[in-house]
């Protein structure tokens, strides 16, 4: 029962030892980037990179994706990518209220004015 | 004959897609969708936590020591659970059962390692005065800007918002691996590559979790010892 074809589970320790060490690396490179100078846009560009890749190591080989049949693979994957995108949408409203925000020209008032007597 | 009756007769003649058109069976195929459900909740979150940085003075407070170091050593604990979990599922297949109940007991003890450093890491922080609607007043000193405008208390309720949830997805898995382990001898191979497949997930969240929260705040001139 347990040679039975349909629990036949691709891919030797080896492998699997390889993707960890791969993950590790990825990791350990994070960190390094952590505390060189650049601006964030680069460093969110390489960050975000760089956790796709360890992303996609995990699902195709920890989580088997890449052993499973081709049609479970274009079901789930492209419809999470364009919800996700979608997402997204939000993001030019964000940047119009960070230029919306009241820009103090001297340090902020501690406490209102009191009220005139009417 | 209805066509219901015919379908059970002739499954593959009226359906040319066959009986299993992605070769696994529906409880795996509902974990598969189980989590690309719970993989947009955690983009939702993420990406409601960027709206927020983009339009707001960010605090970036996180210390070498113990914040990036933590949180490295929670990963590491995460990637090497990762392996166990999938050595368990590799043992499961060659029928070896036992085997497969010795690696999912390491890979809790990595998850439960996970939640203890990550509560650690938590307790330095609400010590320091976070909360999730209030900075620390020496935080509000150092990261407001030259011009007066002061970093967000919005920090802590994102940093602890999708950190928790995260947490709360690894102490769940743990009991979930703790029930299979538990069970091992009477569960079929695929409720355990199922198991595995939720506790990947988790791994693969905090992939893009530890970069985002924690590599994107440090400290790197040490404003904050200063």
């Amino acid at each position: 029962m347990s040679a039975h074809a349909d629990e036949h589970f691709a891919g030797t320790n080896k492998l699997f030892i390889s993707i960890w060490g791969w993950l590790v690396v990825l990791t350990l490179i994070e960190i390094f980037l952590a505390y060189r100078p650049m601006p964030i846009h680069f460093m969110l560009t390489i960050l975000l990179g760089l956790s796709i890749i360890k992303a996609a190591l995990i699902v195709a080989y920890f989580m088997h994706l890449k052993f499973e049949r081709f049609s479970l693979i274009i079901t789930l994957i492209p419809m999470l990518v364009i919800c996700i995108c979608l997402l997204f949408v939000f993001f030019p409203d964000s940047f119009r209220s960070s230029e919306l925000r009241y820009k103090f020209k001297e340090a902020p008032p501690v406490a209102p004015a009191p009220a005139e007597e009417p | 004959m209805s066509t219901e009756a015919r379908a059970g007769h002739f499954p593959a003649v009226d359906w040319e897609g066959g009986a299993f058109p992605y070769r696994v069976g529906h409880r795996k195929l509902g974990m598969w969708l189980f989590i690309v459900s719970d993989s947009l909740t955690f983009s939702a979150l993420l990406i409601g936590y960027s709206y927020l940085r983009a339009s707001n003075v960010w605090p970036t407070p996180f210390p070498f020591y113990p914040s990036i170091v933590f949180s490295s050593v929670m990963t590491f604990c995460l990637l090497s659970s990762s392996l166990t979990m999938v050595f368990g599922v590799s043992a499961s297949s060659r029928g070896n059962k036992a085997g497969a109940r010795k690696w999912i007991l390491a890979t809790i003890f990595f998850g439960l390692a996970f939640i203890i450093l990550h509560l650690i890491e938590w307790n330095h922080l609400i010590q320091e005065g976070l909360r999730p609607f209030f900075l620390p007043e020496h935080w509000v000193k150092v990261f407001t800007l030259a011009d007066g405008t002061p970093p967000t208390p919005l920090f802590g309720a994102t940093f602890f918002a999708i950190t928790g949830l995260h947490m709360f997805h690894v102490a769940t898995g743990a009991l979930y691996l703790g029930i299979v382990a538990a069970r091992v001898k009477k569960l079929k191979h695929e409720d355990i590559e199922i198991s595995g497949l939720y506790w990947h997930f988790v791994d693969l969240v905090w992939m893009f979790v530890f970069p985002l929260i924690y590599i994107l705040s440090v400290d790197v001139g040490g404003h904050l010892a200063k």
